[in-house]
């Protein structure tokens, strides 16, 4: 019924279903994302795109079908989550950096818990991550003392200081303004074009229009539509049209 | 009505005082470390662990807290000794104060866990960190921080509360003013002594509180603000 799991596909979904009680999620979704894809996943609330991105990432568990991220069976019972934590960096929305930590003990705290990283090597690491999202200067700081766009860059590059090879992105500029959004988005470009695989469910139309590889329209939990950013132009259904046009 | 105060008499027990003001100190201090990490493995216990284990820890603090510390002494004293082993009143006491202040000390962080935001707990696990390490570095930091306040306050009442201890001959600064005050027969200056000695014990407990709170909670220290 639907196509086979491509061998080199770092992200599968396969007939996805996902119910919270009798609310019906996730309604048979599935796609693949290649390496070095950026896939962006658009639609109104409640259309089941952040529910996707987290069962990606095991913090839902699904009642039907098959997701294979990075060569991990997440759907699994018996899946390592530690392993696919290796290989999976995830950017939520409310930033989620730890208050009581500075910018460079948050981003320090995976290495050398998880990695078994000495704190000399994690605060080199830490630099060079920072300097990759523009932010060397505030390495001392704490997450309180910067603005909401600092913090999201910081929150980026504690993901990346794991080295992860899929990163997922939790409509991270939607607690923004549209400067603070703009250095977000500018960050996760150059992601993008230094080969990152990564899935974003984002509300920026454009950004996704420019940057993602497959644009992915998500309605009443079904994917409704998908294909390159172009098709945001000519929305083939009438409710990609109106969602579009929605956000005119 | 007149009395003569004459606190000369109590001079030559200065000895003693000191050796009482000592030993409230050293046991306050460890029933205060030991029953803190009693209270917070409880505590953990209680919102983290499974029924069986949250139904003991409970049951333990609601017995606790509804019963005296009198009471609590006298039955690890004397429960002890029935058990046949043999511990000193010293020892006694510190048990009993650290299963007492333990109970307080589970809800007060209980509540100070509840404060730390499930997303943060997320962001942990997303990391990689497991359970065990998302306590350490993630979460108990900041829900003692929040909560050191009420922490602080319950042991400087622990510290004031060891007195009862003197019940089973601890001895403490009480058992000590006891004693001196039968030896005198001058009570009332006794225990104005030993009310000023509490006082002073108090503002030294709040100090050394607040000193370590200083040291532990870099970023209040740097920032001056709460978390």
């Amino acid at each position: 019924m639907h196509a086979p799991v491509s061998a080199k596909a770092v992200v599968s979904l396969s007939n996805v279903h996902k119910s919270f009680g009798a609310l019906k999620v996730l309604d048979g979704v599935s796609f693949d994302v290649g390496p070095g894809e950026v896939t962006a996943i658009i639609g109104q609330s409640g259309s089941g795109k952040s529910t996707a991105l987290r069962c990606i990432n095991a913090l839902e568990t699904i009642q039907e079908g098959s997701i294979h991220v990075c060569g991990h069976a997440v759907h699994d019972p018996a899946l390592d989550r530690r392993a696919l934590r290796r290989d999976v960096g995830i950017v939520f929305q409310s930033y989620n950096l730890f208050p009581h930590l500075t910018v460079e003990q948050n981003i320090m705290l995976a290495p050398t818990c998880v990695k078994s990283m000495s704190k000399a090597e994690a605060r080199e690491l830490a630099r060079e991550v920072l300097a990759r999202v523009g932010l060397e200067a505030k390495a001392e700081q704490y997450p309180e003392q910067l603005s909401g766009g600092q913090q999201q860059r910081v929150a980026i590059a504690r993901s990346l200081a794991m080295k992860p090879k899929l990163m997922l992105f939790d409509e991270v500029t939607s607690a923004l303004d549209p400067q603070l959004t703009g250095e977000v988005l500018k960050v996760m470009e150059s992601l993008a074009a230094g080969g990152m695989t990564m899935i974003l469910v984002t509300h920026e139309m454009a950004f996704a229009r420019r940057v993602a590889s497959t644009v992915i329209y998500m309605h009443q939990g079904k994917v409704w539509e998908s294909g390159p950013g172009s098709m945001l132009d000519r929305p083939q259904t009438e409710e990609l049209r109106g969602f579009v046009g929605s956000g005119l | 009505m007149t009395y003569e105060f004459d606190f000369s008499v109590l001079l030559p027990f200065w000895r003693e005082f000191a050796t009482g003001v000592w030993l409230t100190l050293q046991l306050s201090a460890l029933a205060t470390v030991l029953g803190f990490v009693l209270g917070t493995l409880c505590a953990i216990g209680r919102a983290d662990g499974s029924p069986a284990v949250k139904w003991a820890v409970a049951t333990y603090v609601e017995v606790i807290r509804n019963t005296p510390l009198l009471v609590q002494i006298f039955l690890v004293y004397f429960g002890i000794a029935t058990l046949g082993v043999h511990v000193s009143a010293n020892m006694a006491a510190v048990i009993a104060l650290v299963v007492n202040v333990g109970a307080y000390t589970c809800e007060i962080v209980r509540a100070g866990l509840e404060s730390v935001h499930k997303a943060q707990l997320e962001a942990a696990d997303c990391l990689g960190l497991s359970r065990v390490q998302t306590y350490w570095h993630v979460v108990l930091r900041p829900a003692v921080e929040r909560v050191y306040p009420a922490l602080t306050s319950q042991y400087v009442l622990l510290m004031l509360a060891s007195s009862i201890t003197s019940q089973i001959s601890a001895e403490e600064l009480t058992a000590v003013a006891n004693r001196i005050q039968s030896d005198t027969f001058r009570s009332f200056e006794t225990y104005i002594v030993v009310g000023v000695l509490y006082l002073l014990l108090s503002f030294v407990v709040r100090a050394a509180f607040w000193g370590f709170g200083m040291v532990v909670f870099v970023r209040r220290r740097k920032l001056g603000t709460a978390l």
